[in-house]
């Protein structure tokens, strides 16, 4: 067995933490994130308040275990649908390629001209800004990207020799789509999932601050940085905590990403 | 050559129009009458026959569509539902700032990322590539209006060197260029750290190549060999990432603009929103998405620009 | 002059150059031969000052009265181009693709001469005349991927020259080519060391290259300059069993003028390959190849031997002989 690389290792960590964290928040955090209490706002880290409290005495570790919570859920359905779609298109058009696969591939370019952001804001314009659209913007960037990945990748498995003997023996494009090719490709599509929840995070972040996403009182890290920043001269320690739990996150799916990219795909190490 | 240039030019303008159809269908179709998302539930029906008609809704969906991108390339977006000018009053007034965003961002992103991706692959292995690759690693992680704050912050706040935000004009130019330092900084840091990374690993890949060796069996000196033999041939990943990232950056403005309350197109997105201004922000987006669409065309070209083996072939 | 004494290159523990003895003056031409791992193209590296970074040389090597075993990177810098020059063995890769051959040309010749790009320009269009290179007016301004192998190796030779080095090395210059090209660019290098009074170091698996190309002649194995002499004394009688070994054990390989319609003579193979340097043998690297074998070969290290004026081998055979 190789040793696994140090960025797999790493990142493992970090997500175990921010995953667990927000996997405890659903059973238990120190407070109520949403209880206020005037009386102790601004209240400094203690016993009680581990970070203290923000400016309507709402504790900040509960706050930020909850926004954990709700940053992986969005990225986790952002991926899986975005995702899904995607890997369903780049199948479809390698299966059936000619103008199938040129029209999806003309699609998914065009999806590249509309940053999460843009769609976003088109969603907000129309239906008001809600979390529900900032999903929706972050799922839809998600399919051009994979439907390309498993266009690529099934390609070349269209080539081996394993899935000619399957067509030779008449088994049908989609069956052999289903049981040849998604199996081989599933370890890039895991890799671009996981480098893909990343960047979810850090947009669900950067929606939520702009206050397309996650609306009161939800938690959410780029939300409590919006508020926080608005503070900063009473209270900067409050735009620090949620930053760093961004970094940890993002940080971590990105390296297992990367990770698992090293593990899965040797050649590519090397040639780095 | 010139079969090149006309399928590519050809692609931009499909994509174009492409790239407007989806902008008029989220923005006319999906909300079902725009009139009354603008306007609201309660508005009378008066009123809403009246929105219909200044905005030409009643006429067929395709004349909608085909007068919007006529009048449109002729610089006629309307007129804005909530500042009662025409949209590319709006426009023209904000474009400065951001185009100086942009610009200002790509160029310190641009200067940032290639000495320091050259760097470090020239230290390739020693401490100055693990520097390098861990600040980029960090980089990429950092949000954009996380770095904004922490550095209002420290030089607004606590130091006092420079504007926290807001901008008050060009008339007083020393005064304006303060105020863009932050914003600048902050936008292009974090572009900076992943195109770093591109740029050492492309970089370390073309010093593998015999060139290099033959470039060195000359006598020339490493810096030399660096910056006139490495790094014109790695340009071309380099070149496909800056292109890629120009998305980014425009998205960057639209947020940066927002943490500094610059008045700029980003921030005259959201006061559409928040003014249900569907004309203006159906203007802005398809705006954004164009400098996106011909960012990727520009890198297109460039390719043939850098590369002499890409013009023999094309 | 350059002068070799002693020179060893350790990587870690382990020598993969030992002892080179070697002096080169203008007008030299030397070829050098041995299979790959014998150490020849590090040795080529060494006279460029472009071993690799974990080498560690020790002896001496003199380029014009200094030491430059130990010299730093700047000093080669100044000594590459104007005092010694390569060409490689692959020339489809080792030419800048973005740039126009002329540019890459005339380059060395602003830096190193502080010619003007006028003057350069002249100078690389007569070096691109005497290289064999037609049309040179039009070829300058052609980029590599519009020229082919042959006429690339032409343009890197025309660059070697560019300052007009006291050594050139050619390593394995014809082995990515076909064989009338290859031939061709041979007979070039020969003359234009001849008429430039330039030294030539000549590297090669070819032995029928090296005899049309040189004069002198050093056989490495696995680090050690086991048998040298001139050309066509060393291959027309070789004394050591790796010679030997390397021609064949046919006497007629190989003499200069044989080879002339030009036939590429791949080598004869000797069983077995050069051990890895991890794996060196104690005494003589040869043992265990060797198809003669006296009972010191596996424990003692065979000194080099003068047999007459710049003959010699490094064999046990010849020591016995004497004592004999």
């Amino acid at each position: 067995m190789r040793r696994l690389p140090a960025n797999f290792l790493l990142g493992a960590v970090l997500v175990s933490l921010v995953v667990g964290v927000a996997a405890l928040s659903l059973i238990w955090t120190p407070h109520d994130p949403q209880t206020m209490s005037i009386s102790t706002k601004f209240a400094p880290p203690s016993a009680e308040h581990w970070l203290g409290t923000d400016q309507l005495g709402r504790d900040v570790v509960a706050q930020l275990m909850a926004a954990a919570r709700n940053s992986m859920t969005v990225a986790l359905v952002a991926v899986l649908l975005g995702g899904s779609i995607g890997v369903a298109l780049g199948l479809l058009a390698s299966a059936l390629g000619g103008w199938v696969e040129d029209g999806v591939m003309r699609l998914a370019d065009l999806g590249f001209a509309f940053p999460a952001l843009l769609f976003a804001i088109m969603l907000a314009a129309v239906f008001g800004p809600s979390l529900t659209n900032a999903v929706l913007a972050i799922s839809f960037i998600n399919i051009p990207i994979f439907a390309r990945v498993t266009r690529a990748s099934a390609n070349q498995i269209w080539t081996r020799d394993y899935v000619a003997a399957a067509r030779a023996a008449g088994r049908g494009r989609f069956a052999i789509s289903r049981d040849h090719i998604l199996p081989n490709i599933a370890a890039a599509i895991i890799v671009q999932a996981t480098i893909e929840f990343a960047v979810a995070i850090l947009a669900e972040a950067a929606l939520s601050y702009l206050g397309l996403g996650a609306q009161p009182p939800a938690s959410s890290w780029g939300r409590m940085l919006s508020e926080a920043q608005t503070l900063m001269y009473l209270a900067p320690q409050l735009a620090i905590y949620p930053g760093l739990c961004i970094v940890v996150a993002v940080l971590g799916f990105g390296l297992l990403g990367d990770g698992l990219r090293d593990i899965t795909d040797p050649r590519l190490a090397r040639a780095r | 050559m010139a079969y090149f240039l006309f399928r590519r030019t050809l692609g931009f303008v499909l994509t174009l129009l492409a790239v407007s159809v989806v902008v008029f269908a989220v923005m006319n179709v999906l909300p079902g009458d725009p009139a009354l998302t603008i306007l609201g539930m309660d508005a009378s029906e008066d009123a809403l026959a009246a929105l219909r008609e200044q905005l030409g809704l009643n006429a067929p969906l395709v004349t909608r569509y085909v007068s919007w991108v006529w009048n449109a390339l002729q610089g006629d977006f309307g007129i804005s539902h909530s500042f009662r000018v025409p949209v590319s009053e709006l426009i023209s007034e904000r474009l400065p700032m951001t185009i100086s965003l942009a610009v200002a961002g790509m160029l310190v992103t641009l200067v940032l990322a290639l000495s320091l991706g050259i760097t470090a692959a020239a230290q390739h292995g020693r401490a100055g590539d693990w520097g390098v690759m861990f600040l980029s690693q960090l980089g990429i992680a950092v949000p954009a209006f996380w770095l904004s704050i922490l550095l209002v912050m420290l030089f607004a706040v606590k130091l006092r060197w420079l504007p926290p935000g807001g901008f008050a004009g060009w008339d007083d130019p020393v005064a304006a260029l303060r105020s863009l330092i932050l914003p600048t900084v902050a936008l292009a840091l974090v572009q900076s750290a992943v195109l770093a990374r591109v740029t050492r690993s492309s970089a370390l890949e073309v010093m593998r190549q015999d060139f290099v060796r033959t470039a060195r069996a000359s006598g020339l000196s490493h810096r030399r060999i660096l910056w006139r033999h490495v790094l014109p041939n790695a340009l071309v990943p380099i070149v496909t990432i800056v292109g890629m990232q120009f998305a980014a950056l425009v998205t960057g403005t639209i947020v940066i603009e927002n943490v500094f309350y610059l008045p700029g197109l980003g921030r005259l997105i959201f006061q559409s929103i928040a003014n249900r201004d569907l004309p203006t922000v159906q203007a802005l987006v398809m705006l954004f998405a164009a400098i996106v669409v011909t960012a990727n065309f520009v890198v297109d070209l460039l390719y043939v620009v850098i590369d002499p083996r890409l013009k023999a072939r094309a | 002059m350059i002068e070799l004494s002693n020179l060893s290159v350790h990587f870690g523990h382990a020598a993969a150059l030992r002892d080179a003895n070697l002096v080169i003056e203008r007008g030299d031409r030397l070829g050098v031969v041995g299979e790959s791992g014998s150490g020849k193209t590090l040795l080529a590296l060494c006279l460029m000052g472009m071993a690799p970074d974990s080498a560690r040389l020790t002896g001496q090597l003199s380029i014009d009265g200094q030491d430059m075993a130990r010299a730093a990177e700047r000093d080669w810098q100044r000594l590459r181009s104007r005092w010694v020059a390569m060409v490689f063995q692959e020339p489809m890769a080792a030419l800048n693709p973005l740039r126009r051959v002329g540019d890459t040309v005339i380059e060395p010749m602003l830096l190193h001469d502080g010619l003007t790009r006028r003057a350069a320009r002249d100078r690389a269009l007569s070096l691109f005349e005497e290289v064999g290179i037609p049309d040179p007016d039009r070829r300058l301004r052609q980029f590599p991927h519009e020229m082919s192998g042959g006429q690339r190796q032409r343009v890197l030779i025309a660059l070697a020259l560019a300052c007009n080095p006291m050594l050139l090395i050619a390593d394995e210059p014809t082995t990515a080519l076909d064989a009338n090209v290859a031939l061709r660019i041979t007979d070039l290098l020969q003359r234009l060391a001849r008429e430039r009074e330039m030294a030539l170091v000549f590297i090669s698996h070819d032995l029928a290259a090296v005899a049309r190309a040189t004069e002198d002649i050093v056989v490495m194995y696995a680090g050690d300059m086991v048998e040298r002499g001139r050309t066509a004394a060393v291959l027309g009688a070789p004394v050591h069993p790796y010679t030997k070994g390397l021609l064949g054990a046919r006497p007629d390989v190989g003499v200069a003028g044989r080879n002339a319609d030009g036939k590429r003579r791949r080598l004869p193979t000797i069983p077995g390959s050069v051990p890895p340097l991890q794996g060196l043998p104690e005494g003589c690297r040869f043992a265990g190849r060797c198809p003669v074998e006296l009972p010191q070969c596996a424990t003692q290290r065979p000194a080099f031997t003068q047999t007459e004026v710049a003959r010699g081998a490094a064999c046990h055979l010849l020591t016995e002989a004497r004592h004999d």
